[in-house]
């Protein structure tokens, strides 16, 4: 009888020697423990494109030209942003990191609080290139303000407002300047009956969700952090930049309730590029998918996502985008310095700027995500001067998850029926303050 | 039980209601698969309007779907091997032998099976992670480690389930056994292990099921080296698309294997989950 | 199709297993610690040594600001288990909310689980034409992988897209207002119905099985009385899977109570406050806003919970049975 020859084998080795002998794994990828001259490089990439495999079709031929060029060996993991977040926080916790890691910079100064990652000093940095490179606004997203840097820009993005060309001409309305014109806009080309709407936004998607809490809150003026890293959550430009975006689905109704399910950026880029809808909110990496859903880059146009007549700052967009950090523990600090410098010089920018959709994160380069000099000029325009980065203090990671819940939670009670007032917005941010507080 | 008129139109009922409900998602989840991702993101349709096999072919290769299914497969049947391994000395004991500490140990072991995964997650790696520095065994990162882990999973209720099983096996018979000048690991060998086929064999599909499905841990165990399917699956939602049509191609895929081995396991099955539930 | 039970004529001697367990006082002493040897160690090393570091960090002030050096925490007493618990803060309301979800949902599930797999086993307790594919059938809902199932479940409660509303707005026209399941409050009746889904062939299975061990001249003896189905089942089926059903309840509550895959899988990251089941919502105080301490703190209470629930249990059930 096989199986029970197989597990009397099997009880055998489990009681007579250690259980090693089941061996038969490969060994993973390890980290640096190689010796000193070989040297191999771990790089734990984001995913950018449009699938994992598609990323490391993109890179490797990239990292080639880097071994070709040093000697050194990159080993290379694309990881999805799902897995991301828990990889390095267990990266962090254990010590077996990888030499070399892209974080969301939204993340930057909460990982810089960990301590775990090697602070861009004068040295470091004059390793890199010197940071005079970089586009200012992009490099100061690398950690609290008035520190090193623990991370330095490598993929530039920013919110833009695409709308489509020939729905708009259709209404005979003309690309918004402000708030109040865009939604004008968008209530004519909303048509129920046709399940056309104005707008698609990711109301589902809470990293989405407090984006766009930071950028109206930011329009009018108001802070989510005071200087001392307290949250200010309840302040009234903060409520009031959070209604007026809930407004575009509660009292404005330019967008469909379903949105309110949208739990990532790119159902609304589908509804889109599918024609469903005429405008939507997004980062300048949502062409890629744009266009692979049908729609060509000639169809839309994009302008500044726009504030209120008479705002206070006409910020449109938060500094968003990939950063570069190194782990402290790295046995190989020249070499991940070196493969710094490499990923943010101008030909590699070049080089992987298209396929990622990504603005370039130096100084006077051009963007090159796409071929529409329109397009490009708006996005670079948006970039270099209408962004500001998220709040650049340890307890960011818990502003995103509390704010964005919070909405997430107040789109789906609009969504379902109900309201929510001036009020019901302050409670629901005062309950985040007091989270972030709590766990402080 | 007769079979009045009653009785077979609450069959009826019962068989209809059920079958819809448990029919219901693997239909939509096989014509989904048949579906371009552009049908799949609009309204549903009963039947696709646009057949194509190409999720069938894709999936292949916006996932590593292949090394994903293998390393699932080395992983959960060598944790089941050896979970079942491991229980059945354990449960013979328990079953067997009067010892000190016999109470201290099922009392222990059944309550691990309250223990929140959430809670030894991480203390779980920093100790995998330390194995490797101390004594370099890679835990983290391998199909070993992911071994150890699920194989531990699966061993309370599986010892529990056996030593009830076991106790079921009249004593008489193993003693008949060490007259024979069987020594008691030949009493298990050849007389309690081959009456409690069943229940063994029960024991290997909750094992494997236990490791094939573990979503917490792979999550964070995991690497490109030795990702399961579990996390694997969801790397079809990408940043630019969710291929949802090649997530249900993909599922069905991976599933028929194991469907058709449950299936030729259940007969087994059914007797091994009587006899150990009813302690 | 019969059965195999008669290799081990199980449920019948629950008497015979009283008895203590021995062998022959000959045999040497540490053979039992042999056996039990593998599966110690490897509980220690997965469960038990994990677990004390567990509680261990439920005790330290374990924030983003220490993990990368754990020894650097400082001690904080019960505060994060104050934190946990208090009620009038935003993180206990939270977690009491979450409590409230989680013993909801565990409750209807187990019940639905138990009423749907008891439903099919009496169904399918008389012999007929089908009754293997039948059953056949009815497992495949446990054999498949637990998120291809979840994550069918999940595109077919879409709202505008999916099967659900397709059925229930535009083939039956019930309503002509699209339903959200997996925001708002509905959200709770989906997980609840796609648990049961996981879950009710486990119960089926289990009491199935239960059904094939009860004798059949105990029914044909009632039948001779006069007794009808359902009375035949109050009174010889449910009192013969006792022991049965009291192990499968225990089990189906203890699963669906730290049930992490469902929510997980089901609604990713933008769970709705109605579906944030006590494991997720404990993931996601760990993980997402990098208090572990305050998590591992709120797992040991989960942990303490689940104990007094089972000991409740085991006592009151053991109290009956010895009665009876």
């Amino acid at each position: 009888m096989r199986l029970r020859s197989l597990v009397a084998a099997a009880a055998v080795t489990a009681l007579g020697i250690s259980l090693a002998a089941c061996g038969g794994s490969d060994s993973g990828d390890s980290s640096g423990d190689s010796s000193g001259g070989d040297q191999t490089l771990t790089y734990w990439a984001s995913n950018q494109g449009t699938s994992l495999d598609n990323d490391k079709e993109v890179l490797t031929p990239v990292l080639n030209k880097f071994t070709q060029e040093t000697g050194i060996k990159v080993n290379l993991e694309v990881i999805g942003w799902n897995d991301l977040q828990t990889r390095i926080q267990t990266a962090i916790t254990s010590g077996q990191a990888p030499d070399v890691v892209n974080i969301g910079n939204t993340w930057a100064a909460s990982l810089q609080a960990t301590d775990a990652f090697l602070p861009f000093d004068n040295d470091a940095m004059t390793a890199i290139g010197g940071k005079d490179k970089f586009v200012p606004t992009a490099l100061a997203t690398g950690g609290k303000e008035g520190t090193d840097p623990t991370s330095v820009p490598l993929y530039g993005l920013a919110y833009g407002l695409y709308y489509n060309k020939a729905m708009f001409a259709a209404a005979g309305v003309q690309p918004p300047k402000t708030w109040e014109e865009m939604v004008a806009a968008a209530q004519k080309l909303t048509v129920p009956a046709k399940k056309q709407y104005g707008m698609a936004i990711a109301a589902g998607s809470y990293t989405e969700n407090v984006h766009f809490a930071f950028i109206n809150a930011a329009q009018n003026g108001a802070d989510w952090f005071d200087k001392d890293g307290k949250p200010t959550f309840t302040g009234d430009g903060n409520v009031q930049g959070v209604l007026r975006y809930l407004d575009l689905m509660q009292k404005d109704k330019v967008a469909n309730p379903s949105n309110a399910q949208y739990d990532n950026g790119t159902k609304s880029v589908n509804d889109f590029a599918t024609k469903k809808v005429a405008m939507i909110i997004n980062q300048n990496n949502a062409d890629s998918s744009i266009v692979a859903n049908g729609m060509k880059s000639s169809e839309y146009g994009v302008v500044p996502f726009p504030a209120p007549q008479g705002a206070a700052n006409q910020t449109a967009s938060h500094v968003a985008g990939i950063n570069l950090s190194v782990f402290k523990n790295t046995k190989h600090k020249d070499a991940a310095l070196k493969f710094v410098k490499y990923m943010t010089d101008e030909g590699t920018q070049t080089t992987l700027g298209k396929p990622f959709a990504s603005l370039p994160v130096l100084k006077d380069a051009k963007p090159v995500f796409t071929d529409n000099a329109e397009e490009a000029a708006t996005f670079s325009d948006i970039y270099n001067t209408k962004s500001k980065p998220l709040p650049l203090v340890p307890a960011e990671d818990q502003f995103e998850s509390t704010v964005g819940k919070a909405m997430n939670a107040m789109f789906a009670k609009i969504a379902t029926g109900g309201t929510v007032t001036a009020d019901d917005v302050k409670a629901a941010l005062k309950t985040a303050e007091d989270q972030v507080a709590a766990s402080s | 039980m007769r079979e009045t008129r009653g009785f077979k139109i609450y069959r009826a009922v019962v068989l209809f209601v059920l079958g819809l409900f448990v029919l219901i998602p693997l239909y939509v989840m096989a014509t989904s698969s048949l579906k371009p991702l552009k049908d799949v993101q609009g309204a549903f349709t009963w039947w696709p309007s646009n057949l194509t096999l190409a999720p069938f072919v894709d999936m292949w290769k916006t996932v590593p779907l292949a090394r994903y299914f293998v390393n699932s497969t080395i992983v959960s049947v060598v944790a089941t091997v050896f979970s079942v391994a491991i229980a059945i000395l354990a449960a013979f004991a328990v079953s067997r032998f009067r010892f000190r500490g016999r109470t201290v140990f099922t009392t222990t072991v059944l309550s691990t099976q309250m223990f929140p995964g959430v809670l030894f997650l991480l203390p779980l790696f920093l100790i995998f992670v330390n194995i490797n520095n101390s004594i370099g065994v890679q835990l983290v990162g391998t199909r070993l480690g992911l071994i150890i882990t699920y194989l531990t999973f699966s061993l309370p209720f599986s010892i529990w389930m056996l030593a009830g099983y076991f106790d079921s096996i009249p004593r008489e018979l193993d003693e008949a056994a060490l007259v024979d000048g069987c020594g008691p690991m030949g009493a298990l060998g050849r007389v309690v292990l081959p009456a409690a086929r069943p229940g063994v064999i029960a024991v290997a599909i909750y094992s494997f099921m236990t490791a094939w499905g573990e979503v917490l841990f792979a999550s964070v165990m995991t690497t490109e080296a030795n990702r399961t399917l579990s996390v694997g699956l969801r790397q079809y939602s990408t940043q630019t698309n969710v291929y949802w049509n090649q997530i249900m191609a993909a599922a069905l895929v991976v599933s028929i294997p194991v469907v058709i081995g449950f299936l030729l396991a259940q007969r087994h099955f059914v007797a091994g989950v009587t006899a150990g539930a009813v302690k | 199709m019969s059965v195999a039970t008669q290799d081990a004529p199980a449920a019948a001697e629950p008497a015979k297993r009283k008895r203590a367990p021995e062998h022959r006082p000959g045999l040497s002493r540490w053979l039992p610690y042999l056996l039990l040897a593998p599966a110690v160690l490897l509980e220690l090393l997965i469960h038990i040594i994990p677990m004390l570091v567990g509680i261990w960090m439920s005790f330290v002030k374990l924030t983003k600001f220490f993990i990368a050096n754990w020894s650097a925490a400082p001690w904080a007493g019960l505060g994060n288990y104050k934190v946990a618990i208090d009620f009038d803060n935003a993180v206990g309301e939270g977690l009491l909310k979450s409590f409230g979800v989680t013993i909801a949902f565990s409750l209807i599930t187990v019940a639905a689980s138990w009423i749907l797999g008891m439903a099919a086993a009496v169904a399918l307790q008389p012999t007929f034409r089908g009754r293997s594919i039948v059953r056949t059938l009815f497992l495949v809902p446990y054999a498949l992988p637990a998120y291809a199932g979840i994550l069918t479940w999940n595109f077919m409660l879409q709202r505008d897209t999916g099967f659900v509303n397709h059925v229930l707005v535009d083939n039956l026209g019930l309503t002509s207002n699209r339903p959200f399941w997996l925001i708002g409050g509905n959200a709770l009746t989906s997980l609840i119905v796609v648990a049961t889904w996981k879950l009710w062939t486990f119960a089926f299975l289990t009491l199935m099985a239960g059904l094939q061990s009860i004798p059949r001249d105990l029914y044909e003896a009632a039948s001779v009385d006069g007794a009808g189905n359902i009375r035949q089942w109050r009174n010889i089926t449910l009192p013969s899977l006792r022991p049965v059903n009291l192990v499968l309840v225990l089990v189906l509550f203890l699963w669906t109570f730290s049930d992490f895959n469902t929510p997980y899988v089901l609604f990713g990251t933008a769970q709705p406050p109605a579906g944030d089941l006590i494991t997720f919502h404990i993931y996601n105080a760990s993980f997402l806003t990098w208090n572990f301490g305050t998590g591992a703190a709120m797992s040991v209470l989960l942990l303490i919970f689940l104990m007094i629930v089972t000991g409740i249990y085991l006592f009151v059930t053991g109290r009956r049975s010895r009665r009876a």
